[in-house]
């Protein structure tokens, strides 16, 4: 299988401006530093990561709703990045995206209809409106009586149901999802995550599913990244990373997830991560995560920057020590709280 | 864990309801006839969706409902005193002292302008007549053992310099400042990232078994339910609808709204593929309990009693339960 879309060495950089008048640079926010991904046609890949880690920010650099600093997204074949103009709204139709808070990415004041076939006039596609518009919402198992509503008479899950058939209105080949089912009640987050599913046999798409909760990210993807402050550290195929993850964050990551299962409550081991994220505006040296974690070893963790490597078939950790944390050569230590914020 | 089952109860809650709704508007029960026990040290859960009515039990209990446009009925029993009756004056010295509470955003529930040390010694220096250098150092010693790190130079600090999760040590802080007997908390760690999440609840677990402190844990996630409380009521629709220990709630649910949660939740634990059943339709298509079953409209096991009466919370071989058509040991052997 090729590769719809590519991702090689993207940085997105925002500037940190000081001073009024003279509007100078005083640095950034490295909120993605140095990325490469690979999204095969049909698959879906999940992208995990805490709050700030830089994985909706990397969802938008692909579409260019962010400005990218240095590297490529390849879609297709085309350098996204290249594009202007007309050729870059073009490509758009291929590329669409589903937000995470279904009543403000929708218009309070245009009906369903309306935003249902807001794209296919904004890209001029002709299009029959009865039968258009009944069709996505059939699609996303929505009455036809809901197009003449606005999207306040329709409960949290029915609304990100809009906002999903809006996304595939101008049939894309690529969808990005960024926290598709953290803003719904637990009851309707796999109806959701179901439709999904759905839709992507039905109409043959990518995903791109960006969200916080591992278990959900799991459950849709077939590969998994996962990103720490603007850098992935893991990738693999979802079964391997779950029954076998490598990197440390990623284990310390799927420790701290509780699992509703009092008896598995109980027996796990934790690993228990002290402080916060640093700030991406001036990230720690060498290893991101050296700061906070349990297997840090002298010198060589706080010097270089470790680069993505493949330990098995495609499963790949950017970490100097895999090997020997999977052997069990070397333990985990304490990290104290004062630790991490000494560096 | 500590705790039996002869020993008295500390709170006990009694047919509470909760009506909002002022002159000529339809009322709105949140809550009605819920009733619950928590002995001394004992961990109970208080799982529903949003809009079940389990934070507006947590504001009754603590009596921090408005006055105006809302009817509570029922009894809050405190040491012999229904806590729905007592005055003002009662209420502030019990609030903080006997029982605290975590709320869910610590952004909105600390004061922005003024330094967190303050806040944490004002609750020392109101209830334990200690004077301001005193509680200054003991606010201190409480910051530290919340993992705050350096924590003299962090009371001068405002919540702003904060992060989200710091933020909710200090309220942690604040609230076991006084050694209280219960600690409602609601939602602690929803707004929290997950290794924060997990940072937070070891430190409210650990807390709480060195103070001995009863703990009523509001909160929508089964998994928090599942690492810290020993028995949980499960609440829809303004209602308890299942009531039991953690383990046999787990082990085998059986009312069909808290069986049909466990099925549609992705588990990291389970194998890849699995598919997840979803309960139908929303927390919002509720029939009013007055005319039936609320979960009705989207229950699978569903037969015709369920909407034509009302179905009451009554002792089901081994737990508390709110349905006609439980879900049998024979389906729960189906599903695994």
């Amino acid at each position: 299988m090729t590769s719809l879309v590519s991702v090689q060495g993207l940085k997105v950089h925002f500037p940190i401006r000081d001073g009024l008048v003279m509007n100078r640079r005083v640095g950034a926010v490295k909120a993605v530093d140095g990325v490469d991904l690979e999204i095969r046609e049909g698959m879906t890949l999940g992208l995990v990561g805490e709050s700030g880690c830089g994985k909706s920010t990397l969802g938008r650099a692909l579409l260019r709703l962010s400005p990218v600093t240095e590297g490529r997204v390849v879609f297709d074949g085309t350098d996204v990045g290249e594009l202007k103009g007309e050729r870059l709204r073009r490509i758009r139709q291929d590329m669409q995206m589903v937000f995470q808070d279904p009543l403000a990415s929708l218009n309070p004041r245009q009906s369903v209809e309306t935003i249902l076939t807001e794209p296919l006039r904004a890209h001029g596609i002709a299009y029959d409106r009865r039968t258009r518009v009944r069709e996505l919402l059939d699609q996303v198992g929505l009455p036809p009586s809901a197009a003449q509503k606005y999207p306040h008479e329709f409960s949290g899950g029915q609304r990100q149901r809009i906002g999903i058939a809006r996304a595939v209105a101008l049939e894309p080949r690529f969808v990005i999802a960024d926290e598709p089912v953290s803003a719904l009640d637990v009851s309707i987050q796999a109806q959701v995550l179901n439709l999904l599913e759905e839709l992507q046999e039905k109409l043959g798409l990518t995903y791109l599913v960006i969200a916080h909760d591992l278990a959900v990210v799991r459950h849709v993807s077939d590969e998994v990244a996962v990103m720490y402050l603007g850098g992935v550290v893991e990738q693999a195929p979802s079964d391997d990373l779950y029954a076998e993850p490598r990197h440390p964050y990623t284990m310390a990551l799927m420790s701290a997830v509780p699992v509703p299962d009092p008896r598995v409550e109980a027996t796990r081991e934790r690993i228990l991560l002290q402080g916060d994220l640093p700030s991406p505006a001036n990230p720690p040296t060498g290893c991101r995560f050296h700061t906070r974690c349990p297997f840090r070893q002298e010198s060589r963790c706080d010097t270089e920057r470790p680069v993505l490597r493949e330990l098995a078939p495609g499963h790949r950790v950017a970490c100097h020590f895999a090997e020997e944390i999977a052997d069990g050569r070397i333990r985990p230590h304490e990290v104290s709280a004062e630790q991490v914020l000494a560096g | 864990m500590t705790s039996t089952t002869t020993s008295a109860p500390l709170l006990a809650v009694r047919d509470l309801a909760v009506t909002f709704g002022t002159k000529g508007s339809r009322p709105v029960h949140a809550v009605d006839q819920v009733s619950f026990e928590i002995r001394p040290g004992q961990h109970v859960g208080l799982v529903g969706e949003s809009g079940s009515g389990k934070s507006v039990t947590s504001l009754a209990i603590m009596g921090l409902l408005p006055r105006r446009g809302v009817r509570t009925s029922g009894e809050v029993l405190w040491g012999g005193q229904n806590l729905l009756e007592a005055d003002r004056k009662t209420m502030s010295r019990l609030r903080g002292r006997d029982i605290a509470m975590v709320f869910q955003d610590p952004m909105t529930s600390l004061n922005p302008v003024v330094p967190v040390g303050i806040q944490v010694s004002e609750v020392i220096t109101r209830h334990k007549g200690v004077d301001r250098r005193e509680a200054a150092d003991r606010a201190e010693a409480l910051l530290r053992k919340v993992g705050i790190p350096d924590p003299g130079r962090r009371l001068g600090e405002y919540p702003h310099q904060l992060s989200g999760g710091m933020r909710q040590r200090v309220l942690i802080a604040m609230a076991l400042a006084c050694g209280p007997k219960l600690l409602i908390a609601d939602e602690p760690t929803t707004a929290l990232d997950v290794t924060i999440q997990a940072q937070v609840l070891e430190v409210l677990k650990d807390l709480v078994k060195d103070t001995d402190a009863a703990l009523l844990m509001i909160t929508h996630d089964l998994g928090v339910v599942a690492g810290l409380c020993d028995e949980v009521n499960v609440m829809y629709s303004g209602r308890i609808v299942e009531s039991t220990t953690k383990d046999r709630l787990f082990g085998e649910p059986r009312h069909p709204y808290t069986g049909g949660l466990l099925e549609s939740i992705p588990r990291l634990d389970s194998p890849r593929g699995t598919p997840l059943r979803p309960i139908p339709g929303s927390p919002t298509q509720t029939l009013p309990w007055s005319e039936g079953c609320a979960f009705s409209p989207r229950c699978r096991n569903k037969i015709d009693s369920c909407t034509t009466s009302t179905p009451v919370l009554e002792q089901h071989e081994d737990r508390q339960l709110r349905c006609f058509n439980p879900l049998t040991e024979a389906r729960q052997e189906a599903r695994s």
